[in-house]
């Protein structure tokens, strides 16, 4: 009388290994379709590393650090494009100067005061926005707030230009940050009779700052590696600046020059170039990953 | 021996504690929702006083009126007088600034600040006045041997504060409240996230505390109360239900709710 026994053994099974079997089929055919995907995506960034690393590492030299460009064809001078390492670490140096302090105070204000408010919803939802915003719209826009008035390209141009790109970076990542930071160390800190401000300055600051730090890298990051900016910005120049307001050359327009150039030397520097930003990107994205690493660990 | 009790015995009923706080018909709203209803009661000076009561019956709520922690929050009013040493707390233009330099607070979940052990507790200190550095060195030690902790982190002062086991980090943040020296003590649930050795090493902190402080304790462990408190008081719904020494309580309760709730029927 027991149901279970009672049960044929024999129909039920058969039907259900012959839908398993289809099972396990489609099982493998998407497994298979994801790897060959991964193993595509992997592949071009492999070929795209390997291929910057080796045509690129053979043109990286002491003169490359320390000598000016020279013209196409040049042989017997030494050539380089130490005025736009200069100029790229210059206008990224103040682009932060300008872009974190904004950054860090719009993203206190939205995470601690701007929580529910309407002007706070806004702004947060511009600063999305703006993160998706194409660089060179801001390019174009800095060239009509900027460059136009001013009558020329200059670094500083530039420099703003990329300011705006970091901006909503580091203003949502600061927000974000100091979310993570619990409720709990707030009132803890309050209720020992500490100012809103103090609480937020010595312990919620200091709480996030680790996180706060990953999000200003990798915006830095994120500019290191403009072109379009600054073309319409700081432009470029085969000359050592004397001033921010004059036109500036960059390792990005270098290298949009140089590889568009037709001639040989040019564009083995313009390899040159890609190199040293990608392993320049690289390098920043690593330490910043190990320390947030190291967050988490602690 | 019969000497000695009867000596002993009398001590407490013939000092009667003095009244720390006194709350007089307390309603607290969030918004349009009532959630205290008229809650009258008096906190003795140097007692322990236990909250104790269901979910969600109010016992956090009415204990973080007594630092004013609902400043922080928009949208809730509060009515009635919670007096202490003379003055309303309540009263908004008293500051709540110095309010909490006198009540202190520990909470649910250890919170240490991201700094090390020491500077955990000199931070409040440097926030209340101008100590010269060996003042802090002293107060940070006498904080430190205050809540028991002082044997185990004196060789890891620069050590951070998140170092420490969850019991440590709760006597940390007991000792960072105890260094400013306030009056009162207020705990919300201070052992819910300990295991049961960290917990019974707070009790009998609470115990040794409460000569120099007056705490106000909320539990949801009702043998926690009976254990660490001189007086209890049992809400439900938001009321204060009933309010009494906590041998009487416990052992023979006036109301019904409060028979039912200690008996384990609800809550």
């Amino acid at each position: 009388m027991s149901a279970p026994a009672a049960r044929p053994p024999a129909t039920r099974p058969n039907i259900k290994s012959h839908i398993m079997r289809r099972r396990i089929l489609v099982n493998r055919f998407i497994l298979l379709l994801s790897m060959l995907a991964a193993v595509g995506g992997l592949f071009m960034l492999i070929w795209i590393l390997g291929d910057v690393a080796m045509r690129g590492a053979s043109s990286i030299n002491w003169d490359f650090f320390t000598q000016l460009p020279t013209p196409p064809g040049t042989t017997d001078e030494p050539s380089g494009v130490a005025n736009a390492i200069v100029g790229t670490l210059l206008m990224t140096t103040i682009a932060t100067l300008i872009a974190v302090p904004f950054g860090v105070l719009a993203g206190t204000y939205l995470a601690e005061f701007g929580k529910e408010s309407k002007f706070g919803a806004t702004a947060r939802f511009i600063s999305d926005i703006l993160v998706s915003a194409p660089s060179i719209v801001i390019g174009v826009f800095v060239y009509l707030l900027l460059v136009k008035p001013m009558g020329n390209f200059s670094g500083w141009a530039g420099a703003v230009s990329l300011a705006i790109i970091m901006l909503p970076v580091v203003t949502r990542t600061s927000e974000e940050m100091l979310r993570l930071v619990p409720t709990e160390m707030r009132e803890a800190a309050l209720a020992l009779g500490a100012p809103y401000w103090k609480m937020l300055v010595q312990v919620i600051y200091r709480a996030a700052k680790t996180g706060m730090m990953t999000g200003i890298m990798l915006a830095v990051a994120r500019v290191a590696g403009e072109t379009a900016p600054l073309l319409f910005t700081s432009l470029n120049s085969p000359y050592w600046m004397d001033s921010m307001n004059e036109p500036m050359a960059n390792l990005t327009t270098d290298l949009f020059n140089y590889a568009m150039s037709p001639y040989a030397d040019w564009q083995r520097q313009a390899w040159g170039i890609a190199f040293l930003i990608t392993m320049s990107v690289l390098v920043v994205t690593i330490i910043t990953r190990l320390a947030l690493h190291q967050r988490s660990d602690a | 021996m019969s000497a000695t009790t009867t000596d002993e015995e009398p001590m407490p009923t013939k000092t009667t504690p003095q009244v720390k706080m006194s709350v007089r018909n307390l309603n607290f709203f969030y918004g349009n929702k009532q959630v205290l209803f008229g809650n009258t009661l008096e906190i003795d000076e140097h007692q322990v006083t236990a909250f104790i009561g269901p979910s969600g019956c109010g016992k956090s709520t009415h204990i973080r009126t007594y630092n004013r922690m609902f400043d922080l929050y928009k949208g809730h009013r509060t009515e009635g007088e919670i007096i202490m040493d003379g003055r309303n707390i309540l009263d908004t233009k008293e500051s709540s600034l110095d309010l909490r330099h006198h009540v202190g607070m520990i909470f649910q979940k250890p919170t240490p600040f991201p700094m090390s052990i020491f500077d955990n507790i000199a931070y409040g200190l440097r926030l209340h006045g101008s100590l010269s550095k060996s003042e802090i060195e002293g107060r940070v030690e006498k904080a430190l041997v205050d809540a028991a902790l002082w044997e185990e982190v004196k060789d890891a002062l620069p050590h951070p504060g998140t170092s420490l086991s969850g019991g440590q980090q709760q006597r940390l943040c007991i000792a960072r409240a105890l260094a400013i020296e306030p009056q009162v003590i207020l705990m919300d649930e201070p052992c819910s996230a300990l295991d049961p050795i960290a917990t019974t090493k707070i009790e009998e902190l609470i115990s040794e505390l409460k000569g120099r402080f007056t705490i106000v304790i909320v539990t949801h462990n009702m043998q926690q109360a009976a254990r660490v408190s001189d007086n209890t008081a049992f809400f439900y719904l938001g009321k204060l239900v009933e309010f009494s020494r906590t041998d009487v309580m416990f052992s023979s309760p006036v109301k019904q709710e409060t028979e039912d709730y200690i008996a384990g029927r609800f809550g």
